[in-house]
């Protein structure tokens, strides 16, 4: 090949967003079009100097806006081939036109979402408002609680979205700031390994496919849009959830390193258990194990994949919980909160269900402390004691000013 | 767990010190995490950088932190932040400043009856590296308060690191780290 390989330590102390620009470079994606924003910018910086630097054979495309960004990688996967670029926050809210057009026309793409909350008031850290804005863009969501799990998933990604059952983008989250510029030892791959994993593109329906013509981007109207989007959401609900299983298991089998659907970590016997996303999933286990020295029956469920949403496994995982948390970092703006929706529909449909509070925290990258976790896992465990929710359904933690809750 | 917090203003390289601290320490078959509060920081802006180190994998994301060193790499910050924010009665420090001990505790009563080490990191930085970039030499006093490695060993690990930059910045450096081994009181 052209281009020329990486001698990479085994643990290399890497960012979530250097992690990220690795795997694209690992993965040798084809054309990244790509915009700038805080704090997602370095997993495209990364991917140009890697270029620019002979480790990688691509096109960067500079453009003029996110909206311009997602456009270019729609046509460049169009044309057939492997693409990826990243955004956070406003970014993403210009990009969500596209986001609809690369997943309703069926296109492999991988995007980098580096989670940050959305104006006004202005604030470059990291929330979940912008993960949820994208929530039924028909994209397959993963969730990364650390810089290994950004490295991973890219991976990941790559398999699920391109393969031919599936042809479905992908995203990758990760938590502004606290994975993104956040170092920690990372296990890497060899380059060889890496894009053996990936494997190299397989064109489906491609434009530069000369003898074989195809259209892109039709008009439909009555008579077949329906049909269209039920069989995009007919394949998110039968066909990636399977896909997803088998790629992690191959994932494991090349690196040791498992990953599930739903992360549950000491659930088993657990009475009282916190349900998150992104690094509070890893603070949370740490203050789970610190409960159960004090006797509580502390777990911790991390999302690790958001979008198809594993309804099945989040029943089987809180069945035999007493009480659960629910933690939403974005403001619902006048609902009980997004996750804490469809938590609570996957367990009102099951025969039984743990008691279920919800908790907004951490907006605008407000720490979320272990004290607080603490606290939170005190009051499950007086929930779980009362056999009712003792408090109100929706409480917040770490803000400022009166205690807020509601409903 | 090992902690420290880094008082710096942007451009001043504390979150390129604390990766680097990072990187080394993570050779020796630890786990580290090394981060920072941006904000929308402009150059010259007090900021804050951390680093934990631990046996086992830091799954702790919090930051908030009671650390068990304060690095303050910028000379005016005693005076115009908190350094000692939540510190515990262990916690050391390694401060900048052209000052004695007992000069910089006079002028800021806060350090009374902390246990202080003082380095003029600047000075350091200015004579050798030709530049006020204060954080390699901070890392040289920290092996030396700490002796948590040879110096020999660190400075190796730090040229590997610091590779990417010209060889004559690269020894300017090691000069830097020595010197403030050897200077820190």
């Amino acid at each position: 090949m052209a281009f020329d390989k990486m001698e990479l330590k085994d643990i290399e102390v890497w960012d979530g967003n250097f992690a990220a620009a690795q795997a694209l470079r690992q993965a040798q994606v084809d054309v990244v079009a790509a915009y700038p924003i805080t704090p997602s910018t370095p997993i495209v910086e990364g991917y140009a100097k890697f270029k620019s630097d002979n480790y990688v054979e691509g096109e960067f495309v500079m453009v003029e806006s996110e909206h311009a960004a997602m456009s270019g990688c729609i046509g460049a996967a169009a044309a057939g081939g492997r693409v990826a670029t990243a955004t956070s926050s406003q970014g993403l809210a210009l990009m969500v036109e596209t986001l609809y057009q690369a997943s309703g026309m069926r296109l492999p793409i991988v995007l980098n979402i580096v989670n940050r909350a959305l104006a006004a008031p202005l604030n470059v850290n990291g929330d979940h408002s912008d993960m949820y804005l994208c929530r039924d863009s028909g994209w397959i969501q993963f969730d990364a609680f650390s810089p290994q799990g950004a490295y991973d998933l890219n991976f990941i990604a790559f398999k699920v979205s391109e393969d031919h059952d599936i042809r479905l983008p992908a995203i990758v989250n990760q938590d502004g700031f606290m994975t993104s510029h956040t170092a920690q030892g990372v296990h890497t791959l060899a380059d060889d390994d890496a894009f053996g994993f990936v494997g190299t593109f397989k064109p489906m329906n491609d434009m530069l496919d000369f003898e074989h013509p195809v259209t892109h981007g039709v008009q439909t109207e009555e008579d077949w849009h329906f049909e269209h989007k039920a069989r995009q959401h007919s394949d998110l609900m039968l066909k990636v959830s399977p896909k997803i299983d088998e790629v992690f298991a191959d994932f494991e089998k090349l690196t040791g390193r498992k990953y599930s659907q739903v992360e549950c970590y000491d659930i088993d016997d657990a009475d009282v258990a916190v349900f998150c996303l992104g690094t509070s999933v890893e603070t949370a286990r740490e203050v789970a194990g610190e409960m159960r020295t004090k006797g509580i029956k502390a777990g911790v469920i991390g999302l690790r994949v958001i979008r198809p949403f594993p309804f099945e496994q989040v029943q089987e995982a809180l069945k035999n919980i007493k009480a659960v948390a629910i933690l939403d970092r974005s403001s619902p703006n006048g609902a009980p909160g997004a996750m804490f929706n469809e938590v609570c529909a996957a367990m009102y449909s099951h025969e039984s269900s743990p008691l279920i509070s919800g908790y907004v925290y951490g907006l605008g990258g407000r720490d979320l402390t272990k004290a607080h976790l603490v606290d939170l896992y005190n009051e499950l465990q007086t929930n779980a004691d009362a056999g009712k929710v003792t408090t109100q359904l929706q409480q917040f933690i770490g803000v400022r000013g009166p205690k807020l809750s509601f409903l | 767990m090992l902690e420290i917090r880094w008082h710096s203003r942007a451009g001043q390289g504390a979150v390129t010190g604390a990766k680097g601290l990072a990187d080394v320490i993570s050779t020796t078959g630890k786990h580290v995490q090394a981060f920072a509060f941006y904000g929308s920081a402009k150059r010259g802006a007090a900021m804050t950088a951390y680093n934990r180190v631990d046996d086992k994998v830091i799954m702790n994301h919090e930051k908030y932190m009671e650390p068990d060193y304060i690095f303050v790499i910028d000379p005016a910050l005693v005076f115009t932040s908190d350094v000692t924010i939540n510190h515990k009665n262990t916690t050391k420090y390694i401060i900048t400043t052209h000052l004695s001990k007992e000069e910089l505790i006079k002028a800021q009563p806060k350090l009374e009856g902390k246990e202080i080490y003082t380095v003029d990191c600047i000075t350091i930085a200015n004579e050798t590296i030709g530049r006020p970039i204060p954080n390699t030499p901070m890392l040289g006093a920290f092996m030396k308060v700490s002796g948590m490695y040879d110096i020999e060993f660190f400075k190796e690990s730090m040229k590997r690191i610091l590779a990417k930059l010209p060889p004559k910045i690269v020894d300017a450096n090691m000069i830097a780290i020595q010197r403030a081994f050897d200077e820190v009181k």
